[in-house]
């Protein structure tokens, strides 16, 4: 708790931090909703095919700040104070990780509201609901393990840095924002095949009403899969490095 | 059987570590005494960071044993580290909290109450004269104020061993000088400090015993004055404008050695203190003879790595 209390204060003093996270998934939603949405032949409404696809990048987007924020706590030698204090040694990284989904909650929240405002009416059941919220919070507890791995293994924290646009890419090279039908030969191959696609029609699925429960296996099992590896390889990787 | 309590706050016997195929500490025994200040003096890559982290659980030595505070480093871990404070070489302080908040996490690290953590975190802000500068974030802080806050951090919960990796290393003399009287008030209130350092000087004025650390291995160890009688003494150089001024101070300095063929440099030996150097430019003055340059050296690492190791520090860092 202590750690987590040292976490938040860290994301309110880092005003760039915020806005990536919070405002920047809105500033994009409105871009995409007024700008390009027009331009995608979508069967119904194109907020409520876009908004569940912009709760994923979301969560992706806060992810930059956790890997610079755990890859400076190992370059600067604090993590050394800690180490040698009688305190578990995961809980400098689980601290990262609670904050990082805990700011990601909060950002999508504000998504919702303002998605709610422009006319997004999900179809959704309370239990639905429950059930998307639960598994945000998965996507969201797995892409941030592999991402404080990431911020580990970096030697910089301009590694860092760049790290994680990969995650924050994936979500773009799947059906968040357009059909992946629609994209082209190779990229579309990719889409249906990487993790945030069926991650996506997950969210999307619960949201409209409609779950489909192929790809919501094959999103969990992708959660799951990234979350193991992601938690094992920061672990290992925190031990190695003194 | 009773294994009896012996005195050493840190003991280490045999130590040994290598990266790769480098090694780092070659079989190293050490005994401080608690209650004590011991100085591991050495140039930059002899092993004293290495050595730190050994002793302070960082690192797992390759071979050899190490007991700090009477627990083995290797199985007694959680004992060994809730007897220590740790100050590493680079300050180990969270830039994005005020200093106030470093200390404050780190009573609440250690589990101090709230009312004692207060009054923790509120003396040594005092004693650290940071008071002023409590709700500034750390990130603002000068270097000297950064060490000073670091140190403070090690503080909280009061440890009994105190490890500090060249504390003063890139500090200004005021805020070393402040540093050294801090380390000489813990040592009073009855902490054990282990100090690393590269300046002899530092050394000399804090350590009640110094080992002196060389390519991973003790090349010396002993009390201040134990060492400085490996060492040769202080000089004083006297460089003339020709070879006529040289040669008659020589004549009259009979003690003097010529500083290389070519210099028209003089070294005599001295203890650089006012009454000598006085005398021996009264002797000069007396025979007219006019020196050029002068200047007076007292013994530093330089001079130790010289008379231990027969060659000098630079080779070293190199």
């Amino acid at each position: 708790m202590t750690m987590l209390g040292r976490n938040f204060k860290h994301t309110l003093r880092n005003p760039v931090a915020v806005f990536n996270a919070v405002l920047f998934p809105i500033v994009l939603m409105l871009m995409f909703v007024f700008v390009f949405g027009g331009a995608f032949d979508i069967d119904g409404k194109y907020i409520d095919y876009a908004t569940p696809g912009m709760i994923v990048l979301t969560i992706c987007y806060g992810l930059s700040a956790t890997a610079l924020a755990v890859n400076s706590d190992m370059t600067k030698g604090i993590i050394n104070r800690f180490k040698v204090m009688d305190i578990s040694r995961s809980a400098v990284l689980s601290a990262h990780v609670a904050a990082t989904m805990l700011r990601s909650l909060i950002a999508i929240a504000a998504l919702i509201g303002v998605a709610f405002a422009l006319g997004f009416r999900p179809a959704a059941s309370p239990l639905e609901w429950l059930a998307t919220i639960g598994f945000i919070v998965l996507v969201s507890f797995a892409t941030t393990w592999i991402t404080v791995a990431l911020g580990l293994a970096a030697k910089t924290p301009e590694t860092a840095g760049l790290v994680s646009v990969p995650l924050v890419m994936l979500p773009f090279l799947s059906s968040a924002i357009v059909p992946a039908e629609t994209m082209g030969p190779g990229v579309r191959q990719f889409a249906e095949y990487q993790p945030f696609t069926p991650i996506i029609e997950t969210v999307r699925g619960l949201l409209t009403g409609d779950p489909s429960g192929n790809s919501a296996i094959v999103a969990v099992i992708w959660c799951a899969g990234i979350a193991l590896v992601g938690y094992v390889w920061s672990l290992s990787t925190f031990k190695k490095r003194a | 059987m009773v294994v009896p309590m012996t005195n050493s706050a840190i003991a280490a016997s045999g130590l040994r570590k290598a990266y790769k195929d480098k090694v780092v500490l070659d079989g190293i025994d050490l005994d401080v005494a608690a209650g004590t200040i011991f100085s591991l003096l050495g140039p930059n890559g002899a092993g004293k960071t290495t050595t730190v982290n050994v002793l302070t659980t960082l690192m797992k030595a390759d071979g050899g044993t190490v007991r700090v505070a009477g627990h083995d480093v290797a199985t007694e871990t959680k004992a060994v580290r809730a007897a220590i404070g740790v100050t590493g070489q680079f300050a180990a302080v969270d830039e994005l909290l005020t200093g106030q908040e470093n200390l404050q996490l780190m009573a609440d690290l250690k589990r101090l109450g709230s009312g004692e953590s207060k009054r923790v975190v509120a003396d040594l802000l005092e004693r650290f004269d940071l008071t002023e500068s409590a709700q500034k974030m750390a990130a603002t802080y000068s270097g000297g104020m950064r060490r000073k806050l670091d140190l403070a951090m090690t503080l909280v919960g009061k440890p009994r061993i105190i490890f500090l990796d060249e504390p003063t290393t890139g500090l200004d003399p005021r805020s070393r000088r402040t540093m050294w009287d801090i380390i000489r008030q813990l040592v009073a209130e009855g902490a054990t400090i282990f100090l690393t350092t590269q300046y002899l000087e530092e050394a000399d004025r804090l350590a009640d015993r110094i080992a002196v650390l060389d390519q991973g291995k003790l090349v010396a160890q002993g009390t201040p004055a134990e060492l400085k009688r490996l060492i040769p003494g202080g000089h004083v150089r006297l460089r003339f404008a020709g070879d006529l001024e040289l040669d008659s101070a020589m004549r009259v300095l009979t003690d003097a050695a010529r500083d290389g063929e070519e210099d028209l440099t003089l070294r005599v030996p001295s203890d650089g203190g006012a009454r000598s150097v006085r005398a021996l430019l009264a002797q000069l003055d007396a025979h007219s003879i006019e020196v050029e340059e002068f200047s007076v050296h007292t013994p530093d690492l330089d001079d130790v790595f010289l008379a231990l190791t027969g060659r000098t520090n630079t080779k070293v860092n190199a």
